[in-house]
């Protein structure tokens, strides 16, 4: 897409370019709560993961969790920011139910990352801070208006969060999609979260505005609300997109404010306007002494780096010579670059092998971990080895890698139990297509008139025959040596 | 009362342990003839006084088991901690502050808990909830505040010693009008854990006492090991050794010459300046010293304590705990009526006053000021302490005035923080001893005044030595209020 929306239905109007930055939170994957020792809640009964501190009571004072703060700084080197000397945390303070204490503590002017960027987009920010309660407003919509009470569990509250906040540098609501999955990939690669969507352990919110194309000022931005899914962000940003283009092109005005969207009706409804944001009266926490982030903290943080998502893209591209897409694919599904790195010392056809993990073994695991199968990384790259030798028929090397997965166990013994071997024996099927020349002479036909489409009904039958232990390219030149066509 | 409660509750809570220890006194013995005191309360000293003594043994600790009088704000499992607030009222918390559990392991049981301004807010006591405490040398005036309950109960015999908190001088203060000894630690020495908040980077817990040698008693157990549940906290450096001085030769003691001046009652000044010279003639040399920014440390003090009030007290919401009010129809309206009729007068001024002063805009012209301001005054302490042992002052500029005299008038009741605020800016440990009687001006019977000594970080060894030096020589009899 090129970014320039208005033309196609307006004509002569002015070209309008859309300007995205996310503000994403990341749950992070730490044993305890940010700023006491509840264990962290993954679906325990309301208010069982609570304590003093998180529920707020008078008299509890927090005390930062040192592993968020080596989580905040590996999330910093792995998008290149700037790491701050110490850690500090501010108050932010507002009044919300879900908010026990009266106010979150964050991180305010002093981040702790500080610029960055991933993949050309630049990050603006990375900090941490504590997650609030959960409200359920009872009622049908689970929305508050029409609600009669609302209730908090408490579990969720205070669980750590980071925040990452990118430079507005995305363009296209697809765009931001594609970021944040490498996003996603990333920050699952370097173990801080589970960074599930569904779950609540990865929120994105989008800061979108309009401009006319080629300036480069900055237009009033909204904030896009709710969108929890890949899909709900992309067609939150295309309605927002649509509605700002639409209200510019009547004549109005866009209004600065926070919005929410419905990915039921792709409905957007403001939450509040500027007008009515919150003074949040930040302040140094007192309760929060500066901490130094010191050269052992940040040693620790760099030894526990993982190759990054990107970087091992770009070697499998570099090193491996695998195509693009499935070296991204590999890189951008850890556990599947993974599961092909351990078959790598197996075989010499390393680019079948991707394709082949990519391909044929995502058909059959979709979203599962292979490590979680029973196939074993070298029992594939054999069995890529024996389609390579032509040991085996791609068509039947399918059906093993079917029973490897459910069922593990060597290639070439499946291959020899089930007769899956490919025929090599060269009269064996001269033989079968000759029989299946003959059967179809309509086809045989209209092969010889020219239309070598025609040749699928007979391949089709010999396949069947041979039970796809034929190599389709042999079984055509057999064809056309038959029917004393050339290749 | 019976002869027997009279004897056990005329014992310090040094002698009571030291007896406790030899087994001469029975920890059940000392523990119900405290707390029939206790319940007889005449002061409204007390919001809460246990049924009987706690059942575990205080055998081997070191304490004994010398009950001990807690200020409400300190969190105690199941038993009322109020604060002095409506909003908490009846509110039991599920948890113990850390300092109140330690001292209960050292063998210093819960006697009861003592009232006090409503979230330490005050120097009277009469902003509590729960009604004004009154001062057991006279029943007309005041006990000071905000730790008025704890010091009115140990100064009427009703506890041998008791807990209380100093954010500005609510220990320090409410022992100057009582006539006796308060302790205002280094801040970080004691675990905050447990203690309601009024403004965080200023609390600090200590013992209020008798005497010299049970503040250092009791100080020893308040503190120890750093507590991992407060980040303010910190591994008190020393052993907190029992003061033996008599002497206080060599000591150099500084007085500032913009604390001990103006605003100071002349009775308050003439027993300050007996006590200087009682100095001198235990060996002390006694010069003036400069705290330039010292008569600033109020206005910090009053944009800086009401920022972080006005923070701390957002917890008060009518969601979770203490009151809510019961006609609320919708969020804001329970927000609104459960703190318009939970919090009193003085803690929704400091609660706007606060607000303001972190308010966008303002931040830079008034907390950012203030905590300038902080900074310079610990500067100026820094540099005294270069050339002075101590710093020492009239702990307040008046003895214990009358109910209901200052209530109308806010910035008269601050000026009673005026000598004890600059200390709580920098952090660092105070005493305040009492040093004589003095007439008020207004005329009546004489009423006690406080000497106040003020030393580095974490010199609490050093000011109780020195207190206690003087102490001898005074000769002050803090039991003679008792009924």
């Amino acid at each position: 897409m090129s970014g320039l929306v208005g033309a196609e239905s307006t004509g002569a109007r002015v070209e309008l370019e859309p300007v995205i930055g996310l503000e994403i939170h990341v749950q992070l994957l730490t044993r305890t709560k940010m700023f006491c020792s509840c264990a962290l809640s993954f679906g325990e009964p309301p208010n069982t993961r609570t304590c003093p501190v998180c529920l707020g009571l008078p008299g509890s004072l927090p005390v930062v969790n040192e592993r968020a703060i080596h989580y905040g700084l590996m999330i910093g080197m792995a998008l290149g920011s700037e790491l701050a000397p110490r850690s500090i945390f501010h108050r932010k303070n507002y009044f919300y139910p879900d908010l026990p204490k009266g106010y979150q503590i964050s991180q305010y002017d002093e981040p702790l990352c500080l610029g960055g960027d991933l993949d050309g987009v630049r990050i603006h920010r990375v900090h941490l801070e504590e997650d609030a309660a959960k409200l359920t407003h009872v009622g049908s919509t689970g929305r508050i208006q029409g609600s009669s009470r609302s209730v908090v569990d408490f579990n969720r509250g205070g669980t750590p969060l980071a925040e990452i906040v990118t430079e507005p540098d995305i363009r296209t609501a697809e765009q931001a999609s594609d970021w944040l999955k490498l996003l996603r990939a990333t920050l699952r690669r370097l173990g801080v979260s589970n960074v599930n969507m569904d779950e609540g352990s990865l929120r994105c919110d989008a800061n979108i505005s309009l401009r006319p194309a080629g300036t480069t000022t900055l237009g009033t931005k909204t904030e896009l609300k709710n969108m929890n899914s890949f899909r709900f962000i992309e067609r939150g940003i295309n309605a927002e997109i649509a509605r700002q283009r639409g209200l510019i092109e009547s004549g109005g005005k866009v209004v600065q404010e926070t919005l929410h969207f419905d990915p039921a009706s792709d409905r957007i409804t403001s939450l509040r306007s500027k007008e009515e944001a919150h003074d949040y009266r930040y302040f140094p926490d007192p309760d929060l002494i500066p901490v130094a982030i010191t050269p052992d903290m940040l040693e620790a943080a760099r030894a526990a780096m993982p190759e990054l998502p990107a970087a091992r893209a770009e070697r499998f591209e570099r090193e491996l010579g695998l195509s693009a897409d499935t070296a991204h694919q590999l890189a951008f599904r850890g556990e599947l670059g993974d599961f092909f790195e351990a078959g790598l010392p197996h075989t010499e056809h390393v680019q079948q092998l991707g394709i082949w993990v990519t391909g044929e073994l995502v058909r059959h695991l979709g979203d599962a971990d292979p490590a979680s199968s029973r196939l074993r990384p070298a029992a594939l790259a054999a069995l890529v080895e024996l389609v390579a030798a032509r040991k085996v028929t791609q068509t039947a090397a399918k059906d093993v890698l079917g029973e490897l997965v459910d069922a593990g166990g060597d290639p070439a013994a499946v291959i020899a139990a089930r007769g899956l071997g490919a025929i090599d024996d060269a009269g064996e099927l001269t033989g079968i297509v000759a029989a299946a020349v003959a059967a179809n002479p309509d086809a045989a036909e209209k092969i010889r008139a020219g239309n070598r489409k025609a040749i699928g009904a007979i391949i089709g039958q010999v396949m069947r025959q041979t039970k796809g232990r034929a190599d389709g390219g042999e079984i055509t030149r057999l064809v056309l040596e038959q029917l004393g066509l050339d290749g | 009362m019976s002869r027997q409660t009279d004897e056990l509750t005329a014992l310090s809570a040094l002698d009571a342990s030291r007896r406790l220890g030899t087994g001469e006194l029975d920890p059940g013995d000392l523990f119900d003839a405290y707390r029939e005191r206790a319940a007889a309360d005449e002061l409204n000293a007390f919001t809460w006084v246990a049924d009987a003594a706690p059942p575990e043994t205080a055998a081997g600790t070191p304490l004994g088991g010398v009950p001990l009088a807690v200020k409400d704000l300190f969190c105690t499992k199941g038993v009322p901690s109020q604060a002095g607030s409506r909003i908490l009222e009846g509110y039991r918390p599920p948890y113990t502050a850390t300092v109140v559990d330690r001292l209960a392991a050292a063998g210093a049981p819960l006697l009861g808990k003592t009232n006090q301004d409503e979230f330490a807010m005050g120097s009277s006591n009469e902003n509590s909830a729960f009604g004004p405490v009154l001062n057991p040398w006279d029943h007309s005036r005041v006990p000071g505040g905000s730790s008025g309950g704890s010091a009115a109960a140990v100064a009427a015999g009703l506890a041998p010693w008791a807990l209380g908190t100093d954010t500005g001088g609510s220990i320090r203060q409410p022992a100057a009008l009582c006539g006796i000894v308060g302790l205002k630690p280094t801040y970080g020495a004691v675990s905050r854990y447990g203690m309601i908040a009024f403004a965080s980077s200023l609390d600090q817990a200590g013992p209020l006492t008798r005497d010299v040698s049970d503040a250092a008693l009791l100080f020893r157990h308040m503190v120890g090991d750093r507590d991992c549940c407060d980040s303010t906290s910190v591994a008190y450096p020393a052993q907190v050794d029992l003061p033996t001085a008599s002497r206080l030769d060599g000591i150099r003691l500084g007085v500032p010459a913009e604390l001990a001046g103006d605003g100071i009652e002349p009775g308050v000044l003439a027993a300050f300046e007996a006590t200087l010279e009682l100095a001198r003639s235990l060996g002390a040399s006694v010069e003036t010293c400069r705290l330039p920014h010292a008569p600033h440390a109020l206005s910090a003090y009053y944009v800086i304590a009401p920022a972080e009030c006005s923070s701390n007290l957002a917890r008060f919401d009518g969601v979770r705990f203490g009151l809510r009010a019961p006609e609320s129809t919708d969020l804001i309206s329970m927000y609104t009526r459960t703190r318009h009729d939970g919090f009193g007068g003085e803690v929704k001024r400091r609660i706007m006053l606060g607000t303001y002063a972190l308010s966008s805009g303002y931040y830079d012209a008034y907390y950012g000021r203030a905590q300038r301001v902080r900074t310079k005054i610990a500067d100026d302490f820094r540099a005294v302490f270069g050339d002075f042992d101590f710093v020492v002052t009239p702990t307040s500029p008046t003895v214990a005035f009358e109910l209901g005299a200052k209530t109308g008038d806010p910035l008269s009741m601050y000026l009673n923080d005026f000598c004890t605020v600059p200390m709580s800016l920098a952090g660092i440990p105070a005493i305040s001893i009492p040093n004589g009687l003095a007439r008020p001006p207004a005329g009546g019977d004489e009423l006690p005044t406080g000497f106040q000594i003020a030393g580095p970080a974490f010199s609490e060894n050093r000011i109780l030595d020195a207190a206690h030096a003087l102490e001898r020589e005074l000769g002050f009899d803090s039991t003679r209020v008792r009924p």
